[in-house]
């Protein structure tokens, strides 16, 4: 939702970057503020998840230009850990599982950590224990998966939901979806975009990288951008989402092409 | 690999041993002569020393073992002192004196402030009260018959006991270094659980009388009679220094009918420098006899010191109904080389084996696993079960798996699980996306992965151990 008092939480201007040496990014601006809900929407190679992965800062992604500001930071100052303890969240497409780490102490370590970084109490097994319960009823999940290691042997729909349980433990500032409807049944699409909508408040603010027009029956978004060979091309409302549903991705590009013709 | 990898992977070896040690030395080389001078410098009887020159002579016809997946310089056995008279290390007055990184290692391990001194070298009566801690722990022992002493005090003490059972397990020509050892060994463990007497503590070599020169070639016996159990703990997580390079230890256990012993050993000798310099040749022979019906003998080894590792702890399944294990962690770095592993023989009726033998490889290094099991004609009924994990950490390093099976009893079952996984960088980016840096997520991925091997350590040494991987494998990744 657009607020009037809103603060500025994510400032992007010009960011390139490349993977084994190929442009991927050629030149991204883009402004989140607390409270929004952002789409990008696009087809597959443009780029999308690409960003995502980019502002976490795996290091597969070379930065080659542009900034980033998280907060009025500049965010390429911070390693990957400390951007995730500072409040940027990203939620896997595809979850990585770690076989052996149970979820319940990979949880608790992962919101102690970022519990201690605010300088508030953290929790001992028994207290998280309650606490991590009562949180997995939001995502309707059962509490065997406290038992199991991280991911290993979850379903796709699980595994969703387990990254939308790590956003409600992290409480994050901002949280990025990389394509977490993806693989989802729409009984487990309701529920994780149940989760999410009510994650989403004034403070916080949701960058939802998706394909489809699908999600954001749910999650309803502010701001809508369409994103083509590493640039946003085009921004819109809700109803620009619906016009690519029904027409494709390709017009857009079109009447870019026409535009700068003119 | 990653520059934060590189820079961590490299980080120097920092305790290097120092201490002049006054010893009173045999000339260098080994002969006949040598072998008479060890063991009247010992006071042996006569039957110990045609032990030991019985030894020599199988050893003297033998070649050293080339089918190791290890390299090494060949090793000049002419150029070793087989005797320096076990004179105690230089005592430093106080915890001041010792080596400001050494103890920084023991806060990081977590090894008791009192086991830190001792461990460090400081005469332990300036930190204890005079009541030696030992001296109290051996009391509580005799009080139930067990006999807990070095292998010296018993073959002046209990010398029927050491003739009985000394090389019954392991005979003086079973290998290469078992020969070796069986001609110039100079001191060890000794361990007799009576007949149905449950040890009442887990046994550690830390608080037998005589620790402190071992020497390179160490002699371990432990027999359970009949419905006695006990577990020993050997060696410690603390780095252990040595000025030998070559070890060639023996340990043999014996347990009767319905015995129970259960050996733990973590292993840390100094492993050598980044570019592989120096560090321990750790050329071990263990091997158990399960001799009596339902007994059991369990390895729970934890090997993460040492430049080379040539260790096979083993059971020998003659009774009837009697249990083998054998639970391993073996962690490699830089160019450490481990060749380790297991033999469960199958001799009596129903007798089952577990090998559960989880390898972790990083930096250079090489770690294999080679593990026999063998089912005799007589072993009706027989079991084994075996799971070995390789874990590799970057791209330089290697991890092989060996196993042998041999069934000669169509009434045996033998399963055998392998695998291979790698740390990547898309499970660190994970963690590092929830917060948690890379080395608390290498230390999580490891414990988990090595889990099922800690679980059978005796509980305070878990979370050493624990504790230990994590600082072996410290910014290996990055």
């Amino acid at each position: 939702m657009i607020y009037q008092d809103s603060k500025t939480l994510l400032e992007v201007r010009g960011l390139r970057a490349t993977v084994n040496g190929i442009e991927i990014l050629k030149g991204i601006d883009l402004t989140v503020r607390s409270g929004e809900v952002h789409a990008i929407m696009g087809t597959n190679g443009s780029g999308k998840s690409t960003f995502a992965k980019v502002l976490a800062g795996h290091n597969a992604y070379k930065v080659t230009g542009g900034s980033v500001t998280f907060e009025g930071n500049d965010l390429f100052g911070l390693e990957p850990e400390e951007r995730a303890r500072a409040g940027l969240f990203l939620a896997f497409q595809y979850p990585i599982e770690i076989p052996g780490v149970a979820n319940s102490h990979f949880l608790r370590l992962a919101y102690n950590t970022v519990q201690a970084q605010r300088g508030r109490d953290e929790l001992d097994p028994l207290e998280f224990e309650d606490f991590v319960r009562e949180k997995m009823k939001l995502l309707e999940m059962n509490p065997d998966f406290l038992d199991r290691g991280v991911n290993e042997g979850f379903s796709g729909g699980e595994k969703k939901r387990n990254e939308i349980l790590q956003m409600a433990l992290l409480e994050p500032r901002l949280a990025i979806l990389d394509e977490t409807d993806s693989g989802l049944d729409i009984d487990a699409l309701r529920i994780v975009t149940n989760g999410v909508n009510q994650l989403a408040n004034k403070d916080n603010a949701i960058i939802l990288v998706t394909h489809y027009q699908r999600l954001l029956n749910y999650i309803e978004p502010d701001y809508v951008h369409v994103m083509t060979a590493g640039r946003i091309i085009k921004t819109g409302g809700k109803a620009l989402a619906l016009d690519l549903e029904a027409r494709g991705y390709d017009w857009v590009g079109v009447e870019q092409r026409d535009a700068a013709g003119a | 690999m990653s520059a934060v990898l590189q820079n961590l992977v490299n980080q120097p070896y920092k305790h290097g041993f120092v201490t002049e040690i006054e010893s009173d030395v045999a000339p260098r080389g080994l002969n006949e002569d040598t072998i008479r001078l060890i063991s009247a410098k010992k006071n042996e009887p006569a039957w110990l020393l045609e032990f030991r020159l019985k030894a020599y002579q199988q050893w003297l016809k033998m070649e050293e073992p080339k089918w190791p997946n290890v390299t090494y310089p060949k090793i000049d056995f002419q150029a070793i002192s087989y005797y320096s008279a076990p004179k105690p290390k230089q005592k430093l007055s106080s915890m001041d004196e010792v080596d400001p990184e050494l103890l920084r290692t023991f806060e990081k391990l977590g090894v008791p402030m009192h086991e830190r001194a001792a461990l460090a070298g400081v005469a332990v009566d300036v930190i204890f009260d005079s009541v030696s801690v030992a001296t109290t722990y051996k009391q509580k022992l005799a009080e139930v018959g067990i006999i807990f002493c070095s292998i010296s005090e018993a073959v002046q003490m209990h010398p029927d006991l050491v003739k009985q059972y000394l090389g019954a397990v392991v005979p003086v020509g079973d290998n290469y270094y078992a020969a070796l050892n069986s001609a110039v060994f100079t001191d060890g463990t000794f361990c007799f659980l009576p007949k149905g007497v449950k040890c009442p503590m887990d046994l550690s070599t830390y608080f037998r009388i005589n620790t402190e020169e071992s020497g390179q070639f160490e002699r371990t016996l432990i027999i359970a009679e009949e419905d006695a159990s006990v577990s020993y703990l050997e060696g410690c997580t603390a780095p252990k220094f040595d000025t030998n390079q070559l070890h060639a230890a023996v340990v043999e256990l014996v347990a009767l009918d319905n015995a129970d012993i259960k050996y733990s050993t973590v292993q840390n000798w100094y492993a050598g420098d980044e570019n592989g310099l120096g560090g321990i040749y750790n050329f071990v022979t263990k091997r158990g006899l399960a001799k009596g019906v339902n007994s059991r003998v369990s390895w729970t080894q934890v090997e993460t010191g040492s430049a080379i590792t040539w260790k096979y702890p083993s059971c020998i399944l003659q009774g009837d109904n009697s249990v083998g294990e054998f639970y391993s962690v073996a962690v490699t770095n830089n160019y450490q080389q481990a060749d380790t592993g297991t033999k469960m023989v199958h001799l009596g009726k129903n007798t089952r084996s577990t090998i559960v033998s989880k390898g972790i490889s990083a930096g250079h290094s090489n770690n294999s696993y080679r593990g026999l099991v063998r089912i005799a004609p007589t072993a009706a009924g027989a079991r084994n079960y075996s799971q070995c994990d390789s874990m590799l950490i970057g791209d330089q390093c290697g991890a092989n798996t060996f196993p042998y099976i041999q069934v000669r009893n169509h009434s045996a079952k033998v399963e055998h699980e392998a695998s291979t996984s790698k740390i990547g960088e898309d499970q660190l980016f994970y963690f590092a996306q929830r917060g948690i840096g890379n080395e608390e997520a290498v230390s999580m991925i490891i414990n988990g992965f090595c889990k099922d091997v800690f679980q059978q350590l005796p509980m305070e040494f878990a979370v050493e151990a624990t504790k230990l991987l994590g600082f072996k494998l410290e910014g290996s990744v990055g």
